[in-house]
């Protein structure tokens, strides 16, 4: 087997590299900036060059990092390398290993529907395929883009009337710039938490076509006048911070909103269903696209996914553990330290 | 059900109650009639009932999503409500039709009557001619477990300002028996009230928890001590010689206690008390459990009147001579109570006068409120002499003070996931005590601990599954919490041979190793002490 899955990682023993490695390797192929993908303490890291500039913001500008084009291969001890776009968030790339006819991808996180701002998945035909799991469910079937932005749209503007101010919870890297990108439609001013701004500007100097937003950090929010809309982590939802911009209404944008108890656990009024990952249908679309015979589910509903696939779709599918524990709320628990 | 359904998105999107106030009222302008009606039933809680069974629902819902049913049961377990997984599963609909609140209803009523191959099309076809965003609502309606974001008293709130009367009188309006298919909404709300209903009852007045301490409501002198009892509080009433008793739960429980009926020749005309029920036997409070063994029966046996058998002890009078006396302050109430239940035609009669507990000061009532226990009462109740009769939960006059509940320390054996906001954490645990080497579990709890505890508590448990069915799993027995509860008698439905009342969490005792948890024989030695 080219690729095995070991306590350190996802490994091609081959080439002796790690895909998203969870413990500090010498060589690791980052498959997108999130930090439970991306961690600290490899000696090498390659990647998409759009997610070079985020990965020294998040694991420091000492890294030994190299960036590859998406298509790009490169060889290593006979093993073909290259990236493909896996639109979950900007920089962000499904991974596909070869060697002597054996084709592998792993596609860390990924969508297929295009959020105008990473470059849109593109399916790559292989032998085995590890794809994630965090929504294989039926009950996870999102509504379209179109409608949930217009649903934004038009509660923005409700608050507007109200002449209240909107805050839009989201993570910091890939949905936070969808977030602006849509409020941007409102015309109100719009600020950022200081991990968004962050994330913004360097996605802005990286050549990205987005909006410029304030950090809030320098602002005297006393002498702002409502309304206006703000962007901040989850981390920071019911904060005292988030308190300064009262009145307010406040909505968390998460795939998991899709549900009525993860909202109220959130403690919000409203929550749209905005995700950067695949969807039910998604799923098995992206693994019907690959046409690969052999599945490895990982982080998410795993073992109902593989059973899914091994009873409806005739597959070989197992699940595999990762440390990506991406399962239900807990990864938005954590601070998001960028 | 278009209008039902935005106003239960706009009540479900706001926790402010002037929000929900104002969404309500112009539900109710805007509405017509018929569905106004059903509008005001289901969110007041009265209940439709199930129109199918459960089990053909999920047929129904598994056949047309073309899930297996192990999917679908894994999605209910993450869902953790039937209704909601059953929206999320359905295909998108073929063509929308618009139903009104009250044609949904009537389809509905239909429904108990087809047999399960018939219910279950009729059901398909109508998800599938439904906006996806209604079939939640049109589920929860199916199901019989509809509820929406507001209390009871904010549609009265808001009935009230709708239709220009005072909350009371909506309040009074409301209760008791009524349908929507056979109550025009105007004598239900808007005709002048020519002859009162005979059986109608009063809103009941509910005491609120003390929070404080007793001194700070100033005089003993002023205020009158009584036991909190638990049993069934309801009120008797006699009108046109006709008894009717209701329950706090506004259900009319008449049929229910035979031993009142003859209450109906022996009480003035036009008598309303206001009391609570409970299985008394020579001289002594029974065990509340006595009266859940015979409430839900339809049909009583000779055997559950002689086991069981039932008085009122009386707290309040709210008529009398057909007046309504509310407005009289409690001293004067009691009085005429008292002098009722003195008439020759009641001696022997099941009403007893609520004991006025003698305290001279607040020392003395602390002290009662210790004793309570013994006395088959869960406190004491401290109401202002002066205080009129109002209606609903409010605070000033009416306290109760309860007592300080047993506890004891469990530890955690099985956990299974919550529903609704808790839904896919693991939030409803049960807890064990050791018996020898072993444990028993002896309680199921779900409320106590903060979010941030059932987080980590979820994460635990998730990191320390042993086993898992089901939805249940069982977990390395390492974390101990302290239990409190109201009441501990002996059962044989349970494995630890006692059943508590009300039990919940205290606390998380980190400080304890689960060896440090208590006995079976401590919860024996609580249950022979009482």
């Amino acid at each position: 087997m080219l690729i095995t899955f070991n306590n350190k990682g996802i490994y091609c023993a081959q080439a002796d590299l790690y895909i998203d490695p969870w413990q500090p390797v010498s060589k690791a192929i980052i498959t997108h900036a999130h930090s439970d993908h991306a961690k600290p303490g490899n000696k090498h890291y390659l990647c998409h060059q759009d997610s070079v500039s985020l990965l020294k913001l998040r694991l420091g500008d000492q890294i030994s990092v190299q960036a590859l084009h998406y298509g790009q291969t490169i060889h290593i001890h006979g093993v073909t390398i290259s990236l493909h776009p896996a639109g979950h968030i900007p920089g962000s790339a499904q991974v596909k290993l070869t060697y002597k006819g054996e084709i592998w991808v792993i596609s860390g996180d990924y969508k297929l529907s295009s959020d105008g701002i990473a470059a849109p998945f593109e399916p790559v035909s292989c032998h085995h395929f590890v794809t994630e799991s965090t929504f294989g469910l039926p009950i996870y079937r999102f509504p379209q883009v179109d409608t949930v932005t217009a649903d934004m749209l038009a509660w923005i503007e409700a608050n507007r009337k109200q002449q209240k101010n909107t805050l839009l919870v989201g993570y910091a890297l890939g949905k936070a710039q969808r977030l602006i990108e849509i409020a941007a439609h409102a015309e109100l001013p719009i600020f950022a938490h200081g991990a968004i701004a962050n994330v913004q500007r360097t996605l802005i100097e990286s050549g990205y076509p987005l909006h410029r937003v304030m950090p809030t950090a320098t602002l005297d929010t006393k002498a702002l006048s409502s309304p206006y809309v703000v962007i901040l982590p989850p981390s920071a939802l019911g904060s005292t911070w988030a308190k300064r911009f009262t009145p307010y209404e406040v909505a968390y944008c998460s795939g998991w909103m899709q549900l009525r108890g993860a909202r109220r656990r959130k403690n919000v009024n409203r929550g749209f269903v905005l995700s950067d990952h695949a969807d039910w249908d998604q799923l098995q679309t992206a693994v019907q696209a690959t046409s690969a015979e052999n599945i490895y589910v990982t982080h998410g509903y795993k073992a109902t996914f593989a059973k899914w696939l091994v009873e409806h779709h005739g597959l070989q599918a197992t699940e595999v553990t990762t440390q990506y524990e991406n399962h239900l709320l807990l990864e938005e628990e954590k601070d998001e330290v960028i | 059900m278009r209008l039902f359904n935005a106003l239960f998105q706009q009540i479900d999107r706001t926790t402010s109650t002037r929000d929900k106030v104002a969404a309500l009222i112009a539900y109710f302008k805007q509405a017509e009639s018929a569905d106004a009606l059903w509008a005001i039933y289901l969110l007041i809680g009265k209940s439709t009932g199930r129109f199918i069974k459960t089990a053909w629902l999920r047929q129904a819902a598994m056949r047309l999503s073309h899930l297996p049913p192990w999917l679908f049961e894994e999605s209910y377990h993450t869902v953790g409500d039937l209704a909601e997984t059953i929206a999320l599963c359905l295909p998108v609909p073929v063509t929308e039709k618009i139903y009104s609140l009250s044609q949904t209803m009537a389809f509905l009523n239909g429904l108990p009557s087809l047999p399960e191959q018939e219910a279950q099309t009729a059901i398909s076809q109508r998800w599938m001619e439904l906006p996806a965003d209604e079939r939640f609502i049109f589920n929860k309606l199916i199901t019989g477990n509809f509820r929406m974001g507001v209390s009871k008293q904010l549609v009265i709130r808001a009935l009230a300002e709708t239709y220009h009367k005072s909350e009371n009188e909506i309040a009074h309006r409301l209760m008791g028996h009524w349908h929507p298919n056979n109550t025009p909404i105007s004598s239900l709300l808007i005709d002048d009230l020519l002859h009162e209903k005979s059986f109608e009852p009063y809103p009941f007045f509910l005491a609120y928890p003390l929070d404080k301490e007793p001194v700070a409501l100033g005089e003993v002198a002023d205020w009158l001590i009584e036991r909190k009892l638990d049993g069934i509080r309801g009120q008797i009433i006699v009108r046109n010689q006709h008894i009717y008793i209701w329950s706090r739960g506004e259900e009319l429980l008449t049929d229910r206690f035979p031993e009142f009926h003859p209450l109906a020749e022996q009480l003035p005309n036009g008598t309303v008390i206001d009391g609570e029920i409970l299985p008394y036997k020579d001289g002594n409070i029974l065990p509340f459990s006595l009266i859940q063994t015979r409430i839900s029966r339809k049909r009583l046996s000779k055997q559950i009147l002689t086991t069981a058998p039932l008085v009122m002890i009386c707290y309040d009078l709210l008529e009398c001579d057909g007046a309504d006396i509310r407005a009289l302050s409690l001293i004067e109430r009691r009085s005429l109570l008292e002098k009722i239940l003195a008439l020759p035609e009641l001696s022997g009669a099941p009403l007893m006068i609520s004991k006025i507990l003698p305290c001279s000061s607040w020392s003395d009532v602390k002290q009662a409120r210790e004793q309570a226990r013994q006395y088959q009462a869960e406190g004491v109740m401290l109401k202002r002499k002066t205080s009129r009769y109002d209606s609903g939960r409010r605070r000033g006059n009416w306290w109760k003070w309860k007592i300080i509940p047993y506890t004891i320390d469990g530890v955690l054996l099985y956990a299974q996931p919550g529903h609704g906001r808790r839904a896919n954490l693991y939030t409803d645990y049960t807890f064990a005590v050791w018996d020898q080497d072993e444990l028993v579990p002896f309680a199921k709890a779900y409320s106590g601990l903060s979010d941030q505890e059932i987080m980590t508590v979820d994460r635990w448990i998730k990191q320390h599954t042993i086993n898992k069915f089901g939805p249940v799993r069982s977990v390395t027995p390492d974390l101990v919490f302290e239990l409190a509860f109201e009441g501990i008698s002996a059962s044989n439905r349970h494995k630890s041979g006692i059943a508590l009342r009300f039990p919940r969490i205290v606390r998380w005792r980190h400080d304890k190793a689960a060896k440090e948890a208590n006995t079976k024989a401590d919860l024996l030695n609580l249950l022979d002490n009482k």
